[in-house]
């Protein structure tokens, strides 16, 4: 078992690396298709974005702390809060909305 | 250019901070994960160090823990990843063509979402360094909190565990949100991403697609829509912020970031 989880990693590091790696060193010329471009311009916002939604209303396990979270990241990303603001407060937002609701 | 190296390097780790503390969190929950699923500390420690990946590595620990094959590992990862593919392929144009390839392995080792949302937002040209800066607090956040959390995971209360699950999401918003304010296309097309992911996630058949197949297509598929539809000219988006990054730049000899 112990040698099967170092292949295990060892597979999925290789994998990973290179998804990583070869468009890097492959894409060596700028691309000057204006579709292209402006698909890649696009392309960071939709992923991260897929990614968040609806993972965040779940992620807790409870839905309305879950709503708690998620209504706090809005409000503190669209003041333009740096990363570790928005993150922790949303986090502390969420534990202090289950204590309360832990109450009732 | 030599000169420029430190700076640059600097700027890499002010702005990495956030992202390590952020993945001491989400990592940590990760780490316990781990426990559950059988590995050791060292194990676990590892497994973070030469991945780096959230999804993939949560993805992972399913697949060890039922014991499946390592072909269905790769497939996996492929699949949960390919994303950063995708990222990949938008950072080569965001490099000076001439960079190496010695600093293209680099920095492909750093390619993961949220190092990935602060290297798009850097104004003009990526440095390597900058990418060597922010992977230099990144990485050791993520490690560490694996390693907390194999050896201390049990220690704390769930209540606080599940709020830390929201760490990560909160970053997401945190690189969007800006991004949308400054650029009404980005807005538009991010909230079709929101309505059409919900959908796929809840609506027979399609919500049979798994979590990383629905992302690709998703972003594959409205990317293109609104690169069709609102192509980014000269005068808007990222060749706007790399021109006036040159005159800047020209101006003052130094380039500003955004925090």
């Amino acid at each position: 078992m112990p040698e099967r989880i170092w292949i295990y990693i060892a597979v999925m590091a290789l994998v990973t690396y290179l998804i990583r790696m070869l468009p890097l060193v492959l894409l060596r010329k700028e691309i000057k298709n204006r579709t292209l471009r402006s698909f890649l311009y696009y392309v960071p916002y939709v992923t991260l974005t897929v990614m968040t939604f609806p993972a965040i209303l779940t992620a807790t396990g409870d839905l309305r702390t879950g709503a708690a979270g998620l209504l706090t990241a809005l409000l503190l990303s669209w003041k333009k809060q740096s990363l570790p603001v928005v993150a922790f407060v949303s986090c502390a937002v969420v534990f202090v909305t289950d204590l309360i609701l832990g109450c009732f | 250019m030599e000169m420029k190296r430190s700076t640059q390097f600097k700027e890499g780790l002010r702005d990495g901070i956030p992202i390590g503390l952020g993945y001491l969190a989400v990592s940590f929950t990760l780490g316990i994960q781990c426990r559950e699923a059988g590995l050791s500390a060292l194990e676990a420690t590892v497994m973070s160090l030469v991945n780096l990946t959230s999804a993939g590595e949560f993805a992972a620990l399913t697949i060890i823990k039922a014991a499946s094959s390592y072909l269905e590992l790769a497939i996996s990862q492929l699949i949960i990843n390919l994303r950063y593919m995708l990222m990949s392929f938008a950072l080569s144009q965001k490099v000076d063509p001439k960079l190496g390839v010695g600093h293209r392995l680099g920095i492909s080792y750093g390619v993961t979402d949220e190092i990935f949302g602060i290297s798009v937002g850097r104004k003009g040209r990526l440095s390597p360094f900058y990418s060597y800066g922010a992977i230099a607090v990144a990485v050791p956040g993520w490690t560490l909190g694996t390693l907390l959390g194999v050896v201390m995971g049990n220690v704390l209360p769930d209540r606080l565990v599940s709020a830390l699950s929201l760490a990560l999401y909160g970053m997401f918003l945190a690189i969007i949100m800006p991004k949308a304010r400054e650029d009404k296309h980005v807005a538009l097309v991010c909230l079709v991403a929101v309505a059409a992911s919900c959908l796929c996630t809840y609506l027979p058949v399609v919500r049979d697609i798994s979590g990383g197949t629905r992302i690709i297509i998703l972003t594959i598929v409205l990317s293109l829509i609104a690169a069709l539809i609102w192509p980014v000219s000269e005068e808007s988006g990222t060749e706007k912020d790399r021109d006036a990054a040159k005159i800047k730049a020209e101006e003052s000899g130094e380039e500003e970031s955004n925090a």
